[in-house]
């Protein structure tokens, strides 16, 4: 068990410190009077204290033992934190507040040909939404639980794979390409059906293969992942409809021509 | 945005808006009671059960769109005071017997993808199902025709 306190020793204090970097650079920014939005660093926080809480020793140690759980775990995780960051813009804010040389240089790594890759929404699709068939329908899982490393290694893939989901999707001022708004929403209504049906069969054939887990445990684990899913996703798609050109031509033509 | 309270109330488009809505709302009834609660049939039942369920993830994420897209197109409607509830309304029963209308004919009789059960006699099943959606429809554009005289707000 001593690995696992390890673990979420470290991740929380990189949050700190990935908070506290937040709040100087927000700070310098109304200093030099370029105000950062204060909705955008309300969203940082709460992202940064939904990663801390499910990666305390407590949560940790109940999700290894329940799947339900774990579950909720990976909910906050992989979907609720990540969404909450992205909408805080961290990349936009470092962007701002480097130097220009140094901005340079990030911008030149964002704009690398894997960076662009990666952020690309069917990439962002697969790392997400297939590292999660490949994490429940497989005996992934089930050797996960075995070893603390893999264990470790799947939490920091729930994360980063999450963000990139959201990122790709939601585009932003953090984003690296434009991508177009017909691609974003049909990957998320992929992602959607996937998720739902991916909760399904974990219902129906009691997955995660090879868990011992009584099935009353894993059935609510997979009701928590559909219906907990659908609302997150439906906040997603809400973000993305919201920013795009769908719904924001709908009451203003008329007043403008 | 500003906004301004001198824009008249536009009944076409709190209509249109309310559509979505109607058809999510009578996607996700239809997916909730019979594909999950009664299970009678999935999207698609020509395939075996494992389509239909990955039939019905696609339906899923068709109607959480619907209802988000609606919603959002309702309330952007709402803050520019353009919206006419009674006419809201009507798009939305519009909207719920139009897709239940579609589900009975189409997906049922011409594609075939599915039917409303199976191993019963079907013609009870088929009526009902196609009157309430007639019904629907009807009271829609009573609903309509009568919320001709409604003010927005």
């Amino acid at each position: 068990m001593d690995e696992h306190r390890l673990f979420s020793l470290g991740m929380l204090i990189l949050t700190v410190l990935c908070t506290a970097g937040y709040l100087l650079a927000a700070w310098r920014q109304s200093l030099r009077g370029r105000e950062w939005p204060i909705w955008r660093l309300a969203f940082w926080l709460m992202g940064a204290f939904l990663l801390a809480v499910s990666l305390s020793p407590g949560v940790m140690r109940w999700a290894h033992l329940n799947l339900r759980w774990h579950m909720g775990q990976h909910l906050l995780l992989g979907m609720v934190a990540p969404l909450s960051l992205v909408l805080a813009a961290p990349v936009t804010l470092l962007l701002r507040s480097l130097s220009t040389d140094w901005a340079r240089r990030v911008t030149a790594c964002l704009q690398s040909e894997l960076v662009r890759c990666l952020c690309h929404p069917l990439t962002a699709l697969l790392l997400n939404i297939g590292g999660m068939y490949l994490l429940y329908a497989t005996p992934l899982y089930a050797a996960s639980l075995q070893s603390p490393g893999l264990h470790h290694l799947l939490h920091v893939h729930f994360i980063l794979a999450g963000y990139l989901f959201c990122q790709a999707i939601l585009g932003g001022p953090d984003r690296t390409v434009a991508h177009g708004e017909g691609l974003r929403l049909g990957v998320l209504l992929a992602a959607i059906a996937a998720h739902s049906i991916l909760g399904k069969l974990m219902y129906g054939y009691l997955w995660p293969v090879g868990l011992t887990q009584p099935p009353e445990q894993i059935r609510a684990a997979a009701q928590l992942m559909f219906y907990g899913g659908d609302l997150v996703e439906m906040l997603m798609l809400a973000v993305l409809l919201l920013g795009g050109r769908l719904t924001r031509r709908q009451p203003l033509p008329l007043v403008r021509v | 945005m500003a906004h301004t309270s001198t824009q008249p109330a536009d009944h076409r488009r709190s209509l249109l808006c309310a559509l979505p809505m109607g058809i999510g709302l009578m996607a996700a009834v239809d997916e909730i009671l019979f594909h999950q609660v009664l299970q009678w049939h999935h999207f698609f039942d020509q395939a075996t059960s494992t389509i239909g369920v990955l039939s019905d993830g696609l339906l899923h994420a068709g109607e959480l769109f619907a209802l988000v897209l609606g919603a959002i197109l309702l309330i952007r409607l709402a803050r520019s005071r353009r919206l006419v509830v009674c006419q809201a309304w009507a798009g939305g029963l519009l909207g719920a017997g139009g897709f239940q209308l579609f589900d009975g004919i189409i997906s049922h009789k011409v594609l075939r993808i599915h039917q409303i059960r199976y191993e019963v006699d079907l013609f009870w099943y088929d009526l009902s199902w196609n009157a309430i959606a007639l019904v629907l429809i009807l009271i829609g554009l009573l609903v309509w025709r009568r919320g001709r005289s409604c003010v927005g707000g």
